[in-house]
């Protein structure tokens, strides 16, 4: 046959690029997302049909396992995942895209003989970068999960040992790159032991990247991964020298930062004082100590406030999507508007464990899309508002951040609750939320505590407005 | 030659990629971060050709376990992130 499938192959990989362009593209604008994420899955089908067609595919059966496998594996989970335990899958999936980076990496590794520094640096980058991601995104997904604690792990020397291990690791992939099936006498170790090292280094520096970081920050770490796995993809495109894993990993790569940029920016902080801080777990000081007495209130008098109302605005944060109350919440919402009050919802861009984790919740119970306000639109208005309900939130809305030059999370902007008239604090105890940071907000003269759990809280206050 | 040809297609799709997204709606980062993460899951491609081409155990095993972690990558991303955008649609509709 002189039909040319090289050349069919490429352009259909231009076409497949393309694509991912204009996925991504409508992705991030609501009227076309969904479209988007389709036709960006159609260049991935795409993409695959052509590589199954490429004549260095002696065998298939080992591909259909994997793909076999790994749908069964995929397609349920995406299927069956709450929408609350949203985090942790998408570090799971972004998990597996890291390790399936440094896996190609080392298969092309494992094959080739007499590789020049062209392909082995890629190698050793998606490697390391896939390495990283993999390991990382295990541990963030275990935070989340609440399989290990959550609290940032901070331990002496912790940072020299992160240099140390990087040193050690840049060592080695310089000798790998320049000499990579030689024998070297690094160690007295052959290269291909060397390579192992690095693999291994990779996977352990992923584990020291994250578990120094604490829940609040996890958005921002998300998104980073997020954008290694794009980086990682391709390294691995220059590996075996193809457009299509270059393209679609350099347009994640560079989404994921900008994302990255948002949550950072949202906090008040840089990338690098987020992976580097230990934040909280600092010896730095947790604010003034505030000094002051709580008001608790029960759910019968949270509905006297809340019906004579004329606006309620709804602040979520990580503890409504933990009590998984977002349903009861909108229920609430409902019965207030039915009431002829207005109601919305706050939503402070780094509230809960990924970029815009609540919009996700409350979408799922139905809030309308119009009523998802954003912290720049909703502050302004914010002492017009007659009562704001603070569901499962704590730095979010914490006016340290605008009052005490002592507090660690001084400067964030919050969304100012406490501008409001009365503000209504659902929360489990008194202890201090993540990082002990101290929260003058509950002793304000204006805060009252509906303490339980948020879901219940809600409920009872649901139940108030029906037997009326 | 062929490595200065892919960094600068490198080169153009990083500019590309901030340039696509720099003004994205709060509403719609974790989807875009899950459509994205999706996408990245290309490395699909790089595994059948090393899963496609091995011929000892070492890398039959890198391969196969490649695609599977890649499938899962891809597969899941893509129906997760339509299941999310799903419920973004329902509400539109029904204004």
């Amino acid at each position: 046959m002189n039909f040319n499938f090289e050349l069919l192959i490429n352009l259909g990989y231009i076409v497949a690029s393309l694509l991912f362009i204009i996925g991504v593209k409508q992705l991030s604008s609501p009227e076309t997302a969904r479209r988007g994420n389709l036709n960006s899955s159609i260049g991935m089908l795409l993409a695959v049909i052509l590589t199954l067609l490429n004549k260095d595919i002696v065998s298939y059966e080992w591909i259909i396992l994997g793909i076999v496998l790994g749908s069964l594996i995929g397609a349920p989970a995406a299927r069956l995942v709450k929408m609350t335990a949203m985090p942790e899958m998408v570090a799971l999936f972004n998990g597996s895209g890291g390790i399936a980076s440094l896996l190609v990496g080392w298969a092309v590794y494992q094959v080739g003989s007499g590789l020049g520094i062209g392909t082995m640096l890629p190698i050793f980058l998606s490697v390391l970068i896939g390495g990283i991601t993999f390991t990382g995104s295990i541990i963030a997904y275990t935070k989340l999960a609440e399989l290990i604690d959550g609290k940032p792990t901070i331990f002496t020397g912790q940072h020299i040992l992160n240099i140390i291990l990087i040193a050690v690791t840049v060592v080695l992939g310089v000798f790998i790159v320049i000499e990579p099936t030689g024998i070297t006498h690094l160690f007295g170790l052959e290269a291909y032991w060397l390579f192992i090292t690095v693999i291994v280094l990779a996977g352990i520096l992923g584990i020291l990247l994250v578990i120094p970081i604490g829940g609040a920050d996890m958005p921002v770490v998300i998104s980073l991964l997020n954008s290694f796995s794009g980086l990682a993809a391709a390294a691995a495109g220059f590996v075996i020298n193809n457009n299509v894993l270059i393209v679609s990993g350099s347009l994640v790569g560079a989404s994921g930062i900008i994302l990255t940029n948002i949550m950072a920016k949202a906090m008040n902080r840089s990338i690098g004082n987020v992976l580097f801080s230990g934040f909280g777990a600092t010896t730095a000081g947790h604010g003034k100590v505030v000094q002051g007495e709580v008001k608790p209130i029960s759910a019968g008098d949270a509905y006297l406030v809340l019906e004579s109302a004329r606006s309620v605005v709804f602040v979520p944060g990580y503890g409504m999507a933990v009590a998984q109350a977002q349903h009861v919440v909108k229920e609430l919402g409902d019965l207030l508007e039915a009431n002829d009050i207005e109601v919305n919802y706050a939503i402070h861009p780094v509230a809960g464990r990924m970029p815009g984790h609540m919009n996700v919740l409350l979408a799922e119970a139905n809030v309308e899309y119009d009523k998802l306000r954003e912290m720049e639109d909703i502050n302004p208005t914010m002492n017009t508002v007659d009562v704001a309900v603070v569901i499962g939130a704590n730095d979010v809305v914490n006016p340290a951040a605008r009052e005490d030059e002592s507090s660690p999370i001084y400067g964030m902007p919050i969304i100012n609750v406490d501008y409001a008239r009365t503000v209504i604090i659902l929360k489990r105890s008194m202890r201090s939320g993540f990082a002990g940071i101290e929260n003058p907000l509950f002793f304000k003269e204006n805060s009252r505590m509906l303490f339980g759990d948020a879901k219940q809280s809600i409920q009872a206050l649901v139940s108030e407005f029906k037997a009326t | 030659m062929e490595t200065i040809y892919l960094l600068f297609i490198l080169m153009l799709a990083i500019v590309t990629g901030f340039e696509l997204i720099s003004k994205v709606p709060a509403t719609l980062h974790t989807p875009l971060m899950s459509g994205a993460n999706a996408i990245s899951g290309i490395s699909l491609v790089g595994a059948i050709l090393s899963a496609g081409s091995a011929d000892t155990w070492v890398t039959i095993v890198l391969g196969t376990a490649a695609v599977t972690f890649a499938t899962i990558n891809v597969v899941g991303g893509y129906l997760v992130t339509d299941r999310m955008l799903a419920m973004f649609k329902k509400k539109e509709a029904k204004k």
